[in-house]
């Protein structure tokens, strides 16, 4: 379908954010170098630009890190929780002033448009902080019984799909709580993370409270092999959501994990269609696809099929794919080389195992890493892009007739993060609700979050709860 | 005078089984081993007084119970917790009337006198009738309604994690054995039990009442036999949720959370607990899962809402 009208280029300005050309460690309130020296470059997965070197964290730096975390966690656990609270709250507030540079620092770091950045993340982020911010000096009212205990240095390892609402979803609740941080962002989006360092800083953090260690997977390997951390919380692959269970194994850490998914999304054939393609692209669009409780199988009752899958592809024709800077940008960059690799070889296995591939016409940039918005339909249950976490822009369609079926296939996977439910009948989405297992079913709508909610899922997508109430037990001797 | 009232009655001994979907089987594998009286560390040289021959349940025997516990999943946790506390009670009121029976065994295998035994058996009898009170509390006291920052309406709610392995305490056999199964198929979890593996007699008789108090077959299923063997295919078995490692010491508690990891269960790591006192909730939080569930509330407008 040709486009009824083009868009002028609309882009944010990037001078509002100005990245150094090289970022240290941050231990114990100061920007160090690693002991051994080493370095890596971050880019920018749209342009494959280089933003900045960053000091890359070893053992032995991550020893000096838990240390720092040691020695703050002492007067830090001592605070009254009222003043913790305003350390909390000055964040929030730091972040908001700043979030439009934020916003530009993560499209330019990971790729996602900044339509996102701006209006989801770090909304989110703040409202994450200010959130726990107001728990610090409540918690004897937590239902934890009362006056309960931080649990001492929390070694935290964090995903690139959401850089900084997922250091604010690890951090805000750990301080809140009393506990000091160690916390290690993914390789390819470190510097959201070293911004929020400087904002520690800014909002006069006491030193050694939150340390942060850029570094790939062995540096996060150490930091939750350290003898000194009493609190382990990883986001990421199941795989290496297993691999820290072991590690942790024996050991009195307390471990929460926030793993992959597989996630359902239902279309029952009285469902809005028009609201249920919106939450469809949403589900599975937001983020490139780069969500672990995206809705990546779309469960599609049969009667309604065509009509909603003309509806979809015609829905998918209008989405921009571009410069992720760009306001008007729907698709950005899928997030490194690495990435976008896996979503090609899954791709293409779906197509070899007799899916039939559909995407609308859109023309890729020549540099940066991408992928065009992709639906397969005639997928059964055994095709790995039914059960394996693509992480992409990917879409699986199947059909079901009775709502049992539909019950019966949305579980059908080791995952269990999210699940949503399209229909006008109440009692049809209760009882499905009641069925599903998933930590966060989505009823007539799609990827939503709020830091009182709690967020996590059943089985192999992990264990523990991040947002709410609920999240403050991860980070109390409870 | 007759004859036959100047003979002693020979007593009738029982056959310990296990307690598997609701019913009871020996071992698939034919095994026992002897249970003896528990004996104080002044004469522990010599052996305590034969019991029983418990089964010495198998690999095969702990798959079996695995697939019972998680057939009878959907029925029990679908059940209303009203129901769920009903039953929970009349397994109270069962025990109460098997009182002296189970003073007689926890007194043997715990090396306690008959009115120590008592007291445990009766703090045990409580137990059944505190958790019968939780099933339907503790969905109010951990769940509830978020205030999220927009146009939905938004509510966590626990749900049992699904089919639960718990390696009862070695020592309490009958008080700790209660203590960490009725937690978990209070909140609608199903159990596969590793009894005491020196005392698992209470355990096997505690299977009765249950066959006898409308707990569904396979809620709960008791296996006996060697710790070790029977923990390590449940704790590496892909049907099972979560482990409850309360009866293993250090050494296999490591082994069974690594073999744990592999589906990521659930894993509750044995610590020290003194099981006559009030538990808190922690036990049946540890096998909860929180769903939460969204949607749009919308404003009144002319068709009544609008997502």
């Amino acid at each position: 379908m040709a486009p009824v009208f083009d868009y002028a280029p609309a882009p944010e300005s990037r001078a509002i954010v100005d990245i150094a050309p090289s970022y240290g460690l941050f231990i114990d309130g100061e920007f160090v170098e690693a002991a051994d020296g080493k370095v890596f470059k971050t880019v920018s997965p749209s342009t494959e630009e280089v933003l900045s070197e960053i000091a890359q964290a070893g053992s032995e730096d991550v020893d000096r890190a838990v240390k720092a975390a040691r020695r703050a966690f002492e007067k830090w656990s001592a605070l009254p929780g009222s003043e913790r609270a305003k350390y909390l709250f000055r964040i929030a507030r730091i972040i908001q002033e700043r979030s439009r540079e934020l916003a530009v620092l993560e499209t330019l770091d990971n790729g996602k448009p900044i339509k996102e950045t701006r209006d989801a993340d770090l909304p989110l982020v703040a409202a994450h902080f200010f959130y726990y911010a107001g728990w610090a000096d409540k918690l004897d009212h937590a239902g934890f019984g009362a006056n309960p205990r931080p649990l001492g240095v929390a070694g935290q390892v964090i995903p690139w799909n959401f850089p900084l609402l997922m250091l604010a979803w690890k951090i805000a609740p750990a301080l809140a709580t009393g506990n000091t941080v160690v916390l290690k962002p993914a390789e390819t989006t470190p510097l959201s993370a070293l911004f929020f360092a400087d904002i520690c800083r800014q909002a006069g953090l006491p030193k050694g409270v939150v340390n942060i260690l850029p570094g790939y997977g062995d540096t996060g390997a150490a930091l939750v092999a350290h003898p000194d951390v009493n609190k382990v919380a990883f986001t990421g692959s199941t795989a290496v959501g297993k691999e820290i269970a072991r590690t942790v194994a024996g050991t009195r850490k307390k471990l929460t994990l926030e793993l992959g998914g597989k996630g359902a999304n239902i279309v029952f054939d009285d469902a809005p269609i028009d609201q249920a393609v919106e939450g469809i692209v949403n589900g599975i669009f937001f983020n490139q696809g780069q969500v672990c409780c995206a809705g990546s199988r779309l469960l599609v009752q049969e009667s309604i099929q065509d009509e909603l899958l003309d509806s979809l592809k015609r829905r998918l024709s209008t989405l921009r794919l571009g410069d992720p800077l760009d306001k008007n940008t729907d698709i950005g960059a899928i997030n490194s080389e690495e990435q976008l690799t896996r979503i090609t070889s899954l791709v293409e296995q779906g197509e070899a195992e007799g899916a039939e591939r559909w995407s609308p016409a859109c023309e890729l940039p020549e540099s940066g890493y991408w992928f065009a918005p992709t639906l397969f339909t005639n997928v059964t249950q055994a095709h790995r892009i039914a059960r394996d976490e693509i992480f992409g822009p990917v879409l699986s369609v199947l059909t079901f007739r009775t709502p049992d079926e539909a019950v019966a296939k949305a579980n059908n996977t080791p995952y269990g993060l999210s699940a949503g439910i399209w229909t006008e009948k109440g009692s049809r989405i209760l009882a499905v609700a009641n069925k599903l297992r998933a930590g966060v079913v989505w009823s007539n709508t799609f990827n939503k979050f709020d830091p009182t909610s709690p967020f996590g899922g059943y089985k192999e997508s992990g264990f523990g709860r991040e947002g709410g109430r609920h999240g403050l037990e991860a980070y109390l001797d409870v | 005078m007759s004859e036959k009232s100047e003979q002693q009655r020979l007593s009738v001994f029982k056959t310990y089984k296990l307690y598997v979907g609701g019913k009871f089987p020996r071992s698939e594998s034919g095994r026992v081993y002897e249970v003896t009286t528990k004996t104080s560390a002044a004469d522990a040289a010599g052996k305590g007084k034969w019991l029983a021959n418990a089964p010495l349940s198998s690999r095969k025997d702990a798959r079996d119970a695995v697939v019972a516990a998680r057939k009878a999943f959907g029925g029990w946790s679908g059940a209303t917790a009203y129901n769920r506390g009903q039953v929970l009670y009349r397994v109270a009121e069962m025990l109460e009337g098997r009182r002296d029976q189970f003073v007689r065994e926890v007194a043997d295998a715990e090396g306690l006198s008959k009115s120590k035994a008592a007291v445990v058996v009766d703090a045990t009898i409580d137990r059944w009738v505190w958790y019968a009170g939780w099933t339907d509390k503790i969905a109010q006291v951990v769940g509830g309604g978020n205030p999220v920052a927009g146009p939905f309406f938004n509510l966590s709610s626990p749900e049992p994690t699904g089919v639960v392995a718990v390696l009862a305490p070695q020592e309490s056999s009958f008080l700790g054995l209660v203590s960490v199964l009725a937690p978990v198929i209070a909140t609608g979890n199903t159990a596969v039990v590793v009894a005491s593996e020196k005392s698992p007699l209470p355990a096997l008789s505690l299977a009765e009442v249950l066959a006898t108090s409308d707990v569904p077959g396979g809620v709960v299923n008791v296996l006996s036999g060697r710790t070790a063997e029977i923990a390590t295919p449940l704790a590496a078995h892909q049907d099972v949720n979560a482990i409850d490692l309360a009866g293993a010491d250090e050494v296999l508690a490591k082994e069974l959370e690594i073999a744990a990891a592999d589906n990521l269960k659930r894993v509750l790591r044995p610590q020290p607990v003194d099981y006559t006192e009030t538990p808190g909730i922690d036990r049946m939080t540890a096998f909860l899962e929180t769903k939460t569930v969204w949607h749009p509330t919308g404003s009144l407008g002319a068709s009544g809402s609008s997502y």
